[in-house]
């Protein structure tokens, strides 16, 4: 192990979470299994009470998990200079098989406590909470997904060796590394990625400002934006990081949130995250419209969901058109090595 | 938006008023807190600040060092090995190095003797001879500044720590006891200038021959070799050739020892925080009692509130912006006593722990270097836990019934 005063406070982060969300189960099971709305009983009072701090445990949690991704992503970067071969935090995250599952897992539980919040919001706009086994069992969903993650995570960190100096000469000898970590990430064809990204992203913009006007076509909203958030993300390796990087060979999806990029990445993952978790959403709420305490204000929120989705995934098109126009690199044919 | 805005502006606005009632009890809470982040933040700084400063030096170290090893210790190296080295395709250039230490018993220190490259000492001319590796760059720290000295037989020239131990300076003398026994006395040339005090401090620059006079050298041995390489993605092969045809030599890439380095300050940077992570523990569980130790004013107050058409909702928002407030007032404040602590009085509480011991200390001001990183994880590390401890107290508070709290506090 290594220890770094980051990757202590990441450790901590993933240890407070995953406690924070087992309390809100232990709570959430009780909810699912003893809730009646018209029971007087005392056993429910403590359950509407108990809801209360259960949202705000979970707002906390959906907070640091966000801030935990970015965090983790940071430790990797930092480590970089310990182990061979490793040039920044791709590197580091292919140190040892838990890496990558790690930051997958964060990336999925935070849509999916994001989700939960929307949920968790609309169900307080009822009087006599409507979805509270709903949001309930997706609660019970999400937990085994945090605690695996913090199982990872601390494997990950736990098992990391850095390669230092050894009495007999360098590490490099000792070791007998085949070869040095690949860094290099897998990416699409920069050119045809930009054509499905701009046309994917247009037709994304273009249903869902049908679905805020005429209210029709939700489902296939929330599909788009899922798909498009995954169509973003592969082009964020595909090309965009290639003309943030101005460097036709540096496709590091981690890199462009450094410093040394005026730290752009933020911005792009924060309007990305936002705009999937809205747009997923719709469609999460969509199934509740004919509920009758939520009928009024329903209808309402999920076309204001689908225009924060929107406007999101448009500031994000923005922001990378307007990275592509400004840097000075061109990609005139396809670098292939 | 516009109504949510105004609303949590009332809710501060309430929050501080509140908060500002109970002066005692909450400046206490946010000494405390401050003192936490103070400590733990003057920790990151130092250490950060070192590991910068370390890597800045060792970017203008040699690509390779190699040394002899015999018996698993460092020995003299043959000169004799030099060709075999030179002749490895990729090497730029060889060149060897003399230095060793000198334990002067006088003042109990451990000098540290080195032969600068000879085309130092060659030019004579020169104001300010920089003596920096080629590959360092521009960002790269120069190893010592020789302010116009010139190093001939016969002298010596010092780094600023020796010369403030021995209380000596230029044209002064300085005996040495030789290997044999015999002692030989040196005129200092110059003192090192002072910015780069953090390396070489200990230093003493002397001639080649003096060298080899002093500890029975022959000229078929020196130190060790630095060897410079042209292409850095050759640097681990010409190292493991190195290591193949010589097998009693030890390269060293400098990769490695940046490696090294960082491991070391990482490891010391964390095991004070773990050694602090019991004082942030017992903040936590302090923390956790005074959230949950309601006074019956504030129960009465919640009470009220609630009676009036508060919710619980609002209740949590409330006691939120009071935790933001206390939490980012302490963590401002701790942060910005810490830079001064360390940047500013060159951390005065710390230094014993961090740096090591030695007698011959330098004396040196840290470069300022705070990241996003470093706030961050202070941030995890004490604003964090902060929070979740008083969530359930906050819940707790926020759920009393307004007709038992204020039949409670009646008394």
């Amino acid at each position: 192990m290594i220890l770094h005063p980051t990757v202590i406070a990441n450790l901590l982060a993933a240890y407070i979470g995953s406690g924070m969300v087992l309390y809100a189960v232990f709570y959430g099971v009780q909810i699912l299994r003893h809730w009646d709305i018209q029971s007087g009983h005392e056993l429910q009072l403590v359950l509407e009470r108990k809801t209360y701090l259960i949202s705000t445990l979970l707002s906390y949690v959906f907070g640091l998990q966000l801030l935990s991704l970015f965090l983790y992503i940071f430790t990797a970067d930092s480590l970089t200079p310990l182990f061979v071969g490793a040039m920044c935090a791709a590197g580091t995250l292919n140190v040892d098989g838990f890496g990558y599952p790690t930051l997958v897992l964060k990336i999925f539980s935070f849509i999916l406590a994001g989700l939960w919040l929307v949920l968790n919001y609309a169900d307080n706009q009822g009087y006599d909470y409507p979805l509270i086994k709903k949001k309930y069992l997706l609660l019970a969903f999400i937990a085994p997904f945090i605690i695996l993650e913090t199982i990872l995570e601390s494997a990950y960190f736990l098992n990391m060796e850095a390669d230092v100096i050894t009495s007999c000469c360098g590490s490099l000898f000792s070791s007998e590394r085949v070869t040095g970590i690949g860094s290099e990430i897998a990416s699409m064809p920069a050119l045809p990625m930009m054509w499905i990204f701009y046309s994917a992203m247009s037709g994304t913009l273009l249903c869902g400002i049908f679905f805020y006007l005429k209210g029709l076509g939700g489902y296939l909203y929330a599909a788009l934006s899922l798909l498009m958030f995954l169509v973003s993300l592969v082009s964020i390796v595909s090309f965009i990081s290639l003309y943030i990087y101005e460097l036709p060979t540096h496709h590091c999806p981690f890199c462009i949130i450094m410093e040394d990029y005026s730290y752009i990445g933020y911005l792009l993952y924060m309007l990305l995250f936002g705009a999937v978790v809205s747009g997923l959403g719709v469609g999460a709420l969509l199934p509740f419209r004919q509920v009758e305490s939520l009928q009024a204000m329903l209808g309402g929120f999920i076309r204001k969901l689908a225009l924060a989705s929107v406007i999101l995934y448009a500031a994000f098109t923005a922001l990378v058109s307007y990275e592509i126009v400004s840097s000075s690199l061109v990609i005139a044919y396809e670098v292939v090595y | 938006m516009r109504n949510w805005i105004e609303k949590q502006r009332y809710i501060i606005d309430f929050t501080i008023s509140s908060l500002l009632r109970r002066k005692v009890k909450n400046f206490g809470l946010l000494a405390l807190y401050t003192l936490i982040v103070f400590i733990l933040a003057s920790t990151m700084f130092f250490t950060y600040a070192i590991k910068k400063e370390a890597s800045l030096i060792l970017k203008g170290a040699p690509e390779i060092v190699v040394q002899k090893i015999v018996a698993g210790r460092h020995d003299l190296f043959p000169a004799s090995y030099i060709e075999t080295i030179k002749s490895i395709r990729g090497v730029a250039s060889v060149e060897s190095r003399l230095w060793g230490y000198y334990y002067d018993s006088l003042v109990s220190a451990n000098y540290t003797l080195l032969t600068p490259p000879s085309s130092d000492a060659a030019k004579p001319s020169a104001k300010t001879t920089v003596v920096e590796s080629e590959s360092g760059g521009q960002s790269a720290r120069p190893l010592y500044e020789l302010n116009g000295a010139v190093l001939e037989p016969g002298t010596l020239i010092i780094g600023n720590g020796v010369a403030r131990l021995r209380n000596i300076g230029k044209d002064d003398y300085m005996p040495f006891r030789a290997f044999d026994g015999k002692v030989m006395n040196f005129r200092i040339a110059g003192v090192l200038s002072s910015q780069s005090e953090l390396v070489s401090s200990d230093l003493m620059l002397i001639t080649g021959e003096d060298f080899r006079k002093l500890f029975g050298i022959d000229q078929s041995h020196v130190t060790d070799l630095t060897v410079a390489v042209n292409n850095p993605s050759e640097v681990e092969m010409v190292a493991s050739k190195i290591k193949k045809h010589l097998p009693d030599a030890r390269p060293i890439i400098r990769d490695e020892i940046l490696r090294t380095y960082d491991s070391i300050f990482n490891w010391r940077g964390g095991m004070m925080i773990v050694i602090f992570s019991a004082a942030v523990l017992a903040f936590v569980i302090f923390a956790w009692d005074k959230a949950s130790g309601l006074s019956a004013g504030e129960r009465r107050e919640i009470g009220i509130l609630k009676a009036v058409g508060w919710e619980t909702s609002d209740v949590i928002q409330m006691k939120f912006w009071e935790g933001a407030v206390v939490s980012l007032t302490a963590f401002f404040s701790g942060v910005i006593l810490a830079y001064v602590h360390v940047f500013f009085t060159g951390s005065i509480v710390f230094e014993p722990a961090l740096k090591g011991w030695s007698s011959l200390y330098p004396n040196f001001e840290l470069t300022p270097f705070v990241n996003l990183e470093q706030l961050t994880t202070l941030f995890f590390l004490t604003v964090v836990p902060y929070t979740v401890a008083t969530i359930v107290p906050i819940w707790r508070a926020a759920t009393i019934d307004p007709d038992s709290a204020m039949r409670f506090t009646g008394e």
